[in-house]
């Protein structure tokens, strides 16, 4: 078996320069940072902020939601808040924090660079989304969008413009932003890497974010296309996409979904890395299965790209299509389950450390499971034209972007945050947000399986009264969901200034971005970055001794 | 208690097996199933569901296991066994879900073919709809003129392109035993009759019989949803789509909007009475009387969608004025416009 090998090559990489980075402190966070780490934190903190906004107006959904009748917001407000909710949950919570916060952070520090391959470019990337998501929250004080995330022409052109407009602009900030984002990451991890380090000794993370900014380089500017035509319908009165002139509504689905799709794996796969990364060292066993993990993200992003117009069985696509984007889907259960089965053997036959890091993975990969489980229903046509646009959808989705992303996030907070910030988490309050989140979670999503089944469409203000009692207990989870943040914000604030110290490496791990100081100094490392040609060497004897305590040199081993 | 652990194992996959088994039968997760297809759709659904099931308890129970049985022991800092993979295993659990979604693609096209899903008729480079109405029988094609307005009837106007939907069932040459044209505006379902020139609000439809849909939409997009009949399809704005099938259990089913199509997108919503055949008739010679009666077939729609939205009070009721309101002018519109 591979032993952990940590050479200490020559380095072409430039030396620190102390001078050049004045130290961190807390007015850093607000400033044009040019820092991974700094922007890595900042991309954590402001759509972790959004994630609460966006979960405020979820409640705002889910009160409207307790009675078949409407009467907690009107008609039309209740529109502009499931809108906006699902919006700010992609753009401005999943997508920012799961590849522009631990990207940022983690990418450099684990292939031993000192910074991503464009500092400059990254701090623009990152200082497009506080406008962007003011201008979207803000328009709620004007005129919020009220036709769905997905936007569809007839109706989004008939909504009022000012909503509209705020929406396309700051989606289009949102997605230049992520391309960006992606350009750094992909240049970054081919050509920052520290020199000796092979593309198959990097951390899975690495190779999630590789095939998510692939994913995010070839389909965001498809969705641009899409939004700037759409804007050119709504302003100027053309009609690519308005059927009143001839325009043709279902190509915009078509450009839409060609983005949106692959933007669940945008969201998915960096929280697939993370998990990867996470499992092995709070269950102290290899990860099983390398490249079989690794291969299967590219395996994803490149599926992930023919899927698209599973969204569209009932919008009128021919027959053969349905079948072919039928199949396409199907198959991406095949590279998915890989993965589920190796996360479940990597932890089989560990010493598994049930900390709060481990209990949100493995909660990840249950939860996980459901909406992937589900997904493969849903991918299959006859039943898709029943439960399309109901309730099944609504509870897949949750289970496939909270069960599996945002629970993800949560671990990733838990096991980095004492990289991060130098101290330790409470375990206890971690606990509790954990079991409070799970139930809260399933409490408000398990049920929408059923009333999507029975008959309830999605995106509805008022239903029928037969799904009352069950639409309540969503309501009940939901606002346990709510309260569930509670003490994660508690447990974060109260830590960052008075928790217990971290050492460098509290959890005893392996990858390289554990082998340096806690939080890291501006040029993560003191002199060479070491080499470990093996992150997941547990239980080996390298694996055994606490190599947080050794430097590169000491660890000088035979090489392949 | 010293059971070998290979017995445990056998033990635990027959029981997944069988819950997975009896819950794929017996969830009543759906709703009644009212046409011919859509007990296909809930066998592919049961299947599917046992299939999920199983996986579920087999991920589950692994994850729950390993929680317990190999959690850390106070005051052990080991690692577990360096095991980086193993060849064979991953090919299995890679091979099994190929199979799998193999398998269920393969039975998901069998039902699709058979509700009619791979209708050659039925795509967007079918005969062109002017040529259709020619090939269609006289009585039909006068009503169909006849329920498309005086305007309509008079010039080539430009036609509606088709769209696919769900067609004949295979090897079905034979044009449906009654079409109904379905319109789709804010917010409310309009229902034309070709054989009659009767317009309702709500769909009546008599059981037993080949039922095709031409649907379309006025305005924005939205869906017609029966979830009885498991049949979905969007109405889409200068399309017309298409859903066929035959009704199976006579009874009253809600039509639901499932695309959002505005702020009263919730609200738009109707049914569909499936009669038996003595009770269509019925139902047809009312509607004609009502026809010969007026002679107006716009007073006639006006007047049975406000009909509709009353006997729909149950749902309605809280917010009936505000729809008719905000509907009668658009209804106006519209019968004005087709």
């Amino acid at each position: 078996m591979t032993q952990a090998i940590a050479e200490n090559l020559p380095s072409s990489a430039p030396p620190p320069e102390q001078g050049h980075h004045s130290p961190t402190t807390w007015r850093t966070f607000f400033s044009f940072s040019e820092d991974h780490k700094v922007i890595g934190i900042q991309y954590l903190v402001t759509s972790f902020v959004f994630y609460l906004i966006g979960g405020a107006l979820a409640v705002g959904v889910r009160a409207e939601l307790a009675t078949p009748e409407v009467d907690f917001v009107s008609r039309e407000l209740y529109n502009q808040l499931f809108t906006v909710h699902a919006t700010v949950m992609i753009f401005l919570w999943i997508v920012p924090a799961g590849t522009g916060g631990f990207g940022n952070y983690l990418l450099p520090l684990m292939i031993g660079a000192r910074d991503m391959a464009f500092p400059k470019l990254n701090a623009v990337a990152f200082w497009m989304i506080p406008p962007a998501g003011v201008l979207l929250i803000g328009s709620f004080l004007v005129e919020a969008p009220g036709s769905g995330w997905t936007s569809y022409p007839p109706l989004s052109l008939v909504n009022g413009q000012v909503g509209e407009m705020c929406w396309i602009v700051s989606v289009l900030l949102l997605g230049t932003s992520s391309i960006l984002g992606a350009v750094n990451f992909s240049t970054t991890i081919l050509k920052m890497r520290r020199p000796g380090l092979q593309l198959t000794q990097m951390p899975l993370f690495c190779w999630a974010m590789l095939s998510a900014s692939a994913l995010i380089l070839i389909s965001t500017p498809v969705l641009a296309g899409a939004l700037i035509l759409l804007s050119f319908d709504l302003m100027l009165g053309t009609n690519f996409f308005n059927p009143a002139g001839g325009g043709e509504p279902v190509v915009y689905q078509h450009m839409f979904w060609f983005y949106s799709h692959p933007a669940v794996y945008i969201m998915i796969l960096p929280v697939f890395g993370m998990i990867s990364d996470i499992l092995p060292v709070h269950a102290r066993k290899p990860i099983f299965g390398y490249k079989a993990i690794a291969y299967s993200s590219l395996a994803i992003s490149f599926l992930g790209l023919i899927v698209w117009a599973h969204h569209m069985f009932t919008s009128g696509t021919p027959p053969w299509l349905r079948m072919f984007f039928m199949v396409a889907t199907m198959i991406i259960a095949v590279p998915t389950g890989i993965k589920v089965f190796s996360w479940v053997a990597t932890i089989w036959g560990g010493k598994i450390r049930l900390n709060s890091a481990m209990l949100f993975s493995m909660g990840f990969v249950s939860m996980f499971v459901v909406g992937g489980l589900s997904g493969v229903m849903v991918a299959s046509v006859p039943f898709d034209i029943h439960v399309h646009d109901t309730y099944f959808i609504v509870a897949h989705l949750h289970y496939v972007l909270f069960g599996g992303s945002v629970f993800g996030l949560y671990a990733g907070i838990y096991h980095w945050y004492p990289k991060m910030v130098g101290r330790m988490l409470n375990e206890t309050w971690g606990k509790i947000h954990f079991v409070l989140t799970f139930v809260g979670f399933n409490l408000c999503f398990m049920p929408m399986h059923w009333l999507g089944l029975q008959g309830m469409p999605r995106r509805v203000a008022e239903y029928d009264p037969q799904f009352a009692t069950v639409n309540l207990i969503c309501t009940i989870g939901s606002f346990l969901l709510a309260i569930s943040t509670l003490p994660f914000i508690f447990n974060a604030v109260w830590c960052w200034v008075k928790g217990e110290k971290a050492p460098n490496n509290p959890w005893n791990a392996l990858s390289l971005e554990w082998q340096t100081e806690s939080p890291p100094i501006p040029t993560n490392w003191v002199g060479e970055p070491p080499l470990i040609t093996d992150p997941y060497a547990y239980g080996t004897k390298s694996g055994r001794k606490s190599i947080g305590a050794i430097r590169g040199s000491d660890l000088w081993a035979a090489k392949s | 208690m010293n059971i070998p652990t290979t017995i445990l194992t056998l033990i635990a996959g027959v029981a997944i097996t069988l819950l997975s088994l009896w819950l794929g039968q017996n969830n009543h997760l759906l709703p009644i199933a009212a046409t011919d297809n859509a007990a296909s759709v809930d066998g592919l659904f049961n299947a599917m569901l046992a299939i999920s099931v199983g996986l579920f308890c087999l991920v589950q129970g692994l994850i729950v296991i390993a929680a317990i049985k190999f959690r850390q022991r106070p005051g052990d800092e080991t690692d577990g066994p360096p095991i980086h993979g193993n060849i064979p295993l991953e090919i299995l659990w890679t091979a099994i879900p190929a199979v799998l979604v193999l398998g269920i693609s393969v039975y998901s096209f069998e039902i699709y073919n058979q509700m009619g899903g791979l209708d050659p008729m039925n795509h967007s480079g079918h005969i062109k709809p002017a040529a259709q109405i020619a090939m269609q029988p006289e009585s039909m094609t006068s009503g169909l003129l006849a329920a498309s307005g005086p305007e309509a009837s008079g010039d080539a106007a430009p036609q509606p392109n088709f769209a696919a939907g769900v067609g004949a069932k295979p090897g079905e040459m034979a044009p449906a035993d009654m079409t109904v044209k379905v319109m789709g505006l804010q917010y409310a379902w309009l229902f034309t009759y070709p054989d009659t020139g009767a317009i309702s609000g709500e769909l009546h439809i008599p059981v037993g019989k080949d039922i095709e849909l031409d649907i379309s939409a006025q305005d924005v997009l939205h869906a017609f949803w029966v979830p009885q009949f498991r049949l979905k399809q969007d109405a889409i704005p200068g399309k017309t789509t298409q859903l066929r099938f035959v009704t199976s259990v006579p009874g009253t089913y809600p039509i639901v909007c499932a695309e959002l199509c505005g702020s009263y997108h919730g609200a738009m919503r109707t049914q569909v009475i499936v009669h038996t055949p003595e009770d269509y008739e019925l139902w047809q010679q009312s509607q004609l009387a009502l026809l010969e009666g007026v002679g107006d077939p716009q007073a006639i729609a006006l007047a049975s969608v406000s009909a509709a939205s009353k006997t729909d009070s149950e749902f309605l009721e809280p917010f009936a004025e505000a729809m008719s309101m905000d509907m009668t002018p658009e209804m106006i519109h519209q019968i004005h416009a087709s």
